[in-house]
């Protein structure tokens, strides 16, 4: 069952089926397990954006096509659901009537944007992507009367997915783990008792697990869809472009199509993140700079696996809420000069760049390539001793 | 096609000759259809000044895509941290004009103002140059050949020059003040030039007409074009390829200093992310001229320049939607770009 559940193409590695598990329940039941508003919003992120990193690393690690246009999409589907509940109010239609735009005219920018530039090379595609998707950030910063520009736009949520909402009467019993290991040294049963907290079911949490549940069911499906002969296809042309279209395959249609699908992804997860966050504005949909941090995640995790955007994510949004906290606890210790200056909790993306040049040239495969790369490893000197 | 551009056919007409310059000249074509166009827009007085300024502009594009546009020619290297050095250059510069050099800057006489801003443009240049070849060395050499690792590291180490810049003059926008002889403008029958944006334009005609002398008729630039043709042909005649990349990746990040420094005193601000924001201007320039190609850089470069501020004048919420609009268009109509000289 979970043989064909994954497509067969399982973890393969002890360690990583270790780490995704608890990932997995710590994602199932986040709620439950963290206390604070920091904690919660964090967890969604996380879901949400396994979505958008995983639709890139169908490009990216699959097709090997850069693109930079990532976030427009993702944009795209936040803007079209923010704007369509500004426009016909806070209904479960609205919010429909608002992905069904942002999607038709996603895929009609990705269809532009492949028949464009992908027929020429794929080193095209991402200068072309980089300068569309800039001139996108601008037109919505400029169109401030509809998109609010750079103060961007608050969403009204429907009520059964807002904070005033109870899905039970009461509360549930919670358990923080956060709390749990801070009061360890009140002894364990203390520290049990400091740890129960009691947790409202809300609206919140509802759209929690909508998000939730639209990540699992969109990983396996990328699973399912890069295990089929489709997405051998796409591998294909990866390897080795020339002998893929020799075979008779047409590979721009194959390009295309790839550009495409992750583009409705990205607008799907963008729509997600409107209504999780209730708040869209430019910095965190459209930047740049977010475009930067997806490629990031990407490779970080993994390329070419699908289980390195769980885990480049989960690492990279980690990284980019405690990584302030450990450098500044270090940039105490050094005391006053530039290495303090070097340390500032600010500065944290200059250490995560290094990391990320560095793990570029040792570790190409990311987190998951390399721990496969030691399970293999391992299996065949078990074979052979 | 023949028979129109062919001596024998002398009288053509003027719809034919427009038709055959199109196919022929697309880069002369476009460049004086975006600059008549507007003449019919706007008052003509106006249309000058937009159309110095634009020059203005384009020129100093032009010396921060010349570089990227080469390196990819040359080595089929995509670097997208070219960005950080256009950053690095106008800080430099501006350090230098404002610590070192505000007694000259300061002082009204032409000549010590220009003993002022030429160190400080050299300095920006050799710094950003300097930090290209250790770049080149260190992050770039690994990743020869193979573009998505070239995107990655060249990301990540546009990432970690930006936090330096950052770290050493903090993150705040820094303002550059123009020496005094360069500020104002020069005025001929009630039209106002800016001083600084003829100089601009002065001394970015002249480093194209250098270039151009450099590759077309120097040793070094037969050796540069052998190269974009084929890299293997100039090894097996006993060239050393990769040091000929090597100073042709440090003069790119010298030009793109030398534009970043002369940025700063036009726009008389700077901030450490301000070559992200050039960068896409330096990407629609080289892919509208054809990636490698000089000649299609510097008109692409004009191109961008003109656009831009035509339709900031026209309606200045779409100026940088306009450049982008017009990459598609070319795009559409030549996908190999204006000029193009390698095939990609």
């Amino acid at each position: 069952m979970i043989h064909s559940l994954f497509s067969g193409d399982g973890p393969r590695s002890r360690p990583l089926a270790i780490l995704l598990v608890l990932i997995l329940v710590c994602l199932a039941f986040g709620p439950f397990l963290f206390s604070g508003t920091r904690a919660f919003a964090m967890l969604g992120t996380i879901c949400i954006f396994i979505i958008v990193v995983a639709s890139y690393d169908l490009m990216l690690g699959y097709t090997h096509i850069v693109s930079f246009a990532h976030t427009m999409f993702f944009g795209i589907g936040a803007y079209g659901v923010a704007m369509a509940m500004a426009a016909w109010g806070n209904s479960i239609g609205a919010i429909f009537g608002g992905l069904a735009a942002a999607l038709l005219l996603s895929l009609a920018l990705a269809l532009l944007l492949g028949l464009l530039s992908l027929r020429v090379k794929a080193i095209f595609f991402a200068l072309v992507t980089l300068a569309v998707a800039f001139a996108f950030l601008n037109l919505v910063n400029q169109l401030y009367h509809v998109t609010g520009g750079e103060d961007g736009l608050r969403v009204t949520v429907p009520r059964v997915l807002g904070p005033a909402y109870r899905l039970v009467e009461g509360s549930v019993p919670g358990f923080s783990i956060d709390t749990f290991i801070a009061s360890l040294g009140l002894g364990l049963g203390e520290a049990a008792r400091e740890a129960a907290f009691q947790v409202r079911v809300t609206g919140r949490v509802v759209m929690y697990y909508v998000a939730f549940t639209s990540a699992v069911l969109v990983f396996l499906l990328l699973l399912r869809l890069v295990n089929s002969p489709f997405g051998r296809v796409l591998q294909a042309i990866r390897e080795n472009e020339f002998r893929a279209e020799a075979l008779g395959y047409r590979t721009v249609f194959y390009r295309t199509a790839i550009v495409m699908l992750a583009a409705a992804l990205a607008t799907l997860a963008g729509a997600l993140f409107a209504l999780f966050n209730r708040y869209v504005n430019p910095e965190n949909t459209l930047n740049f700079e977010l475009m930067v941090f997806i490629l990031l995640m990407c490779v970080i995790g993994g390329m070419g696996t699908l289980y390195g955007a769980v885990v480049g994510v989960a690492v990279f949004l980690l990284a980019q809420n405690y990584l302030q906290d450990v450098l500044r606890g270090l940039s105490h210790l050094v005391g006053e000069g530039w290495l303090q200056e070097l340390l500032a909790p600010e500065h944290w993306l200059l250490w995560f760049g290094l990391l990320f040049v560095l793990s570029v040239y040792f570790f190409p495969k990311g987190i998951v390539g390399q721990l496969r790369a030691v399970a293999a490893r391992r299996r065949t000197a078990r074979a052979q001793g | 096609m023949n028979a129109i551009s062919s001596p024998g056919a002398r009288k053509r007409s003027p719809w034919q000759a427009l038709r055959g310059m199109s196919a022929d000249r697309p880069h002369v074509f476009l460049l004086l259809l975006v600059t008549l166009l507007p003449l019919a827009l706007m008052p003509w007085s106006t249309w000058l000044v937009l159309t110095l300024s634009g020059m203005a502009m384009g020129a100093m594009l032009f010396l921060m895509a010349s570089g990227m546009s080469l390196t990819f020619g040359l080595m089929s290297v995509l670097n997208l941290a070219h960005g950080a050095f256009i950053s690095v250059g106008a800080f430099v510069g501006a350090s230098l004009l404002i610590y070192g050099l505000s007694e000259w800057s300061h002082n009204p006489s032409l000549w010590i103002n220009l003993a002022a801003v030429l160190p400080a443009f050299a300095l920006a240049a050799l710094v950003a140059a300097l930090l290209g070849v250790v770049f080149e060395r260190l992050v770039i050499r690994p990743v020869y050949g193979d573009h998505l690792k070239q995107i990655l590291v060249t990301v990540g180490g546009a990432i970690v020059i930006f936090q330096l810049i950052e770290v050493i003059w903090g993150p705040r926008e820094i303002p550059v003040p123009r020496p005094e002889a360069l500020r104002g403008a020069l005025v001929f029958g009630g039209i106002a030039l800016e001083k600084y944006r003829v100089a601009a334009v002065v001394l970015g005609v002249g480093l194209y007409a250098l270039l151009l002398w450099v590759i077309e008729r120097t040793r070094l630039g037969i050796l540069i074009r052998a190269g974009v043709e084929s890299r293997e042909m100039v090894e097996i005649h006993g060239y050393r390829i990769g040091l000929l990349f090597l100073a042709v990746f440090a003069a790119g990040s010298a030009l793109a200093g030398l534009g970043g420094a002369m940025w700063g005193l036009y726009r008389e601000i700077i901030t450490p992310h301000m070559g992200d924001e050039l960068m896409i201007s330096v990407i629609v320039v080289i892919i509208l001229g054809g990636l490698g190609s000089v000649r299609g850089c510097f008109y692409g470069a004009m191109l961008v320049g003109l656009v831009n501020l035509y339709v900031g004048y026209l309606e200045p919420r779409l100026a940088a939607v306009a450049t982008v609009g017009l990459m598609v268009a070319v795009l559409m109509w030549r996908p190999q770009g204006l000029i193009p000289v390698i095939k990609v």
